[in-house]
């Protein structure tokens, strides 16, 4: 009673029925059959896999968020990235250039301070003529008068390099934003490698993790359209149009 | 004068006192987003508030918003230093009753100028 349910065995029966017979001609018959039916498995199977393979790469290529990701956010991140090298060099150059301009005027001041200290000293010990007096008095008014002015423009140096720090906050929050992309770009590798694995996912993608804050300004990348404040006299501007 | 900077950046905290110390504010406080400056602002008697816009937990703007909510803080004094350059954020930012905004990269100048116009204008009202 099985026998019917299963073609495969049937025909094996009939095959070693033939080969007892000595038929050569009903069995050769019969083989051809047992192997017409193993390649007809297979061809359907390897069309299954093709049309879920297709299927599969369809809804991929149809995947808007990867068709931006490569066209638009990775191009955009190479810019930001560029952008962010170019901001700690000037902020390292800025750095750099204030203190080289600044460290011959500290030594000026301490030179100017040691030789003063040293004729005070032979004036308190009375070891002092007057007229070198007179000149070490003058010289002690230049010095005071100097000393104002360089400490002032060291003030101002050292300012600049305080401002110089802000490319950290800038340049983490550009970064940041890049991190973002690559588990993005991640995710949408991992999401290739589950889609060609065979297990179809249907429907949408996951919901738009789109930032909603823009953030720091990046030349190329963001300041394209007009809707941008790429100064703070474009911020002023603005303000002031709104009664500020 | 007590002042509270609220950045999500220590450096950037840092930078922002240090130079309102060299205008001669000493008095100064820091807060990571606007979680933490809330509850500070609410019992600290604080005279002025400068703000980050962009930042995990809660943001400037809602912090400003709930600044201006609270009958107690209506009045503070509000600068938001921000890298936020969109136009609409800007507007955004004068609805809500911004007192000053700056954007980053900024000038010590800069910053220096819409303190001084801030005060002013308190001042003569």
């Amino acid at each position: 009673m099985e026998l019917k349910e299963n073609p495969q065995l049937l025909l094996a029966q009939n095959l070693v029925a033939a080969l007892e017979d000595n038929d050569e001609t009903k069995a050769d018959e019969i083989l051809d059959q047992i192997s017409g039916m193993r390649e007809s498995v297979l061809f359907q199977e390897v069309g299954r896999l093709t049309r879920q393979l297709h299927d599969a790469m369809n809804s991929f290529s149809l995947d808007s968020k990867m068709v931006e990701l490569t066209s638009k956010d990775i191009p955009d991140a190479k810019e930001r990235l560029h952008y962010v090298i170019a901001m700690t060099e000037q902020a390292a150059n800025q750095t750099m250039a204030v203190i080289e301009s600044l460290t011959p005027i500290s030594q000026e001041l301490s030179d100017q301070a040691n030789e003063l200290s040293n004729k005070w000293d032979r004036f308190l010990a009375k070891d002092m003529p007057f007229e070198e007096f007179k000149n070490m008095s003058q010289e002690i008014t230049v010095h005071f008068t100097q000393t104002k002015e360089r400490v002032a423009s060291v003030q101002g140096g050292l300012t600049d390099i305080l401002m110089a720090q802000s490319f950290q906050d800038i340049t983490g929050q550009i970064i940041r934003r890049v991190i973002d992309l690559v588990q993005e770009m991640e995710h949408s590798m991992v999401e290739l490698v589950r889609l060609s694995g065979g297990k179809m996912k249907t429907g949408a993608t996951e919901d738009d993790t789109e930032l909603e804050l823009p953030g720091p300004v990046v030349p190329g990348v963001n300041d394209k359209a007009n809707d941008m404040a790429t100064s703070q006299d474009d911020v002023d501007d603005l303000l002031s149009s709104l009664g500020f | 004068m007590k002042i509270l900077v609220v950045d999500d950046f220590s450096t950037m905290r840092r930078i922002v006192r240090n130079l309102l110390r060299d205008l001669g504010f000493t008095n100064t406080f820091e807060a990571d987003d606007g979680k933490t400056a809330l509850p500070m602002l609410q019992g600290g008697n604080y005279d002025f508030l400068v703000t980050d816009w962009n930042m995990p937990g809660m943001t400037g703007i809602d912090l400003l918003k709930a600044v201006r909510a609270d009958p107690k803080l209506v009045n503070l004094p509000v600068l938001m230093v921000t890298a936020e350059a969109k136009r609409e954020q800007i507007i955004l930012a004068a609805q809500t009753g911004v007192n000053g905004y700056v954007i980053k990269p900024f000038t010590a100048g800069t910053l220096k100028e819409k303190i001084e116009k801030i005060f002013e204008r308190i001042d003569k009202a």
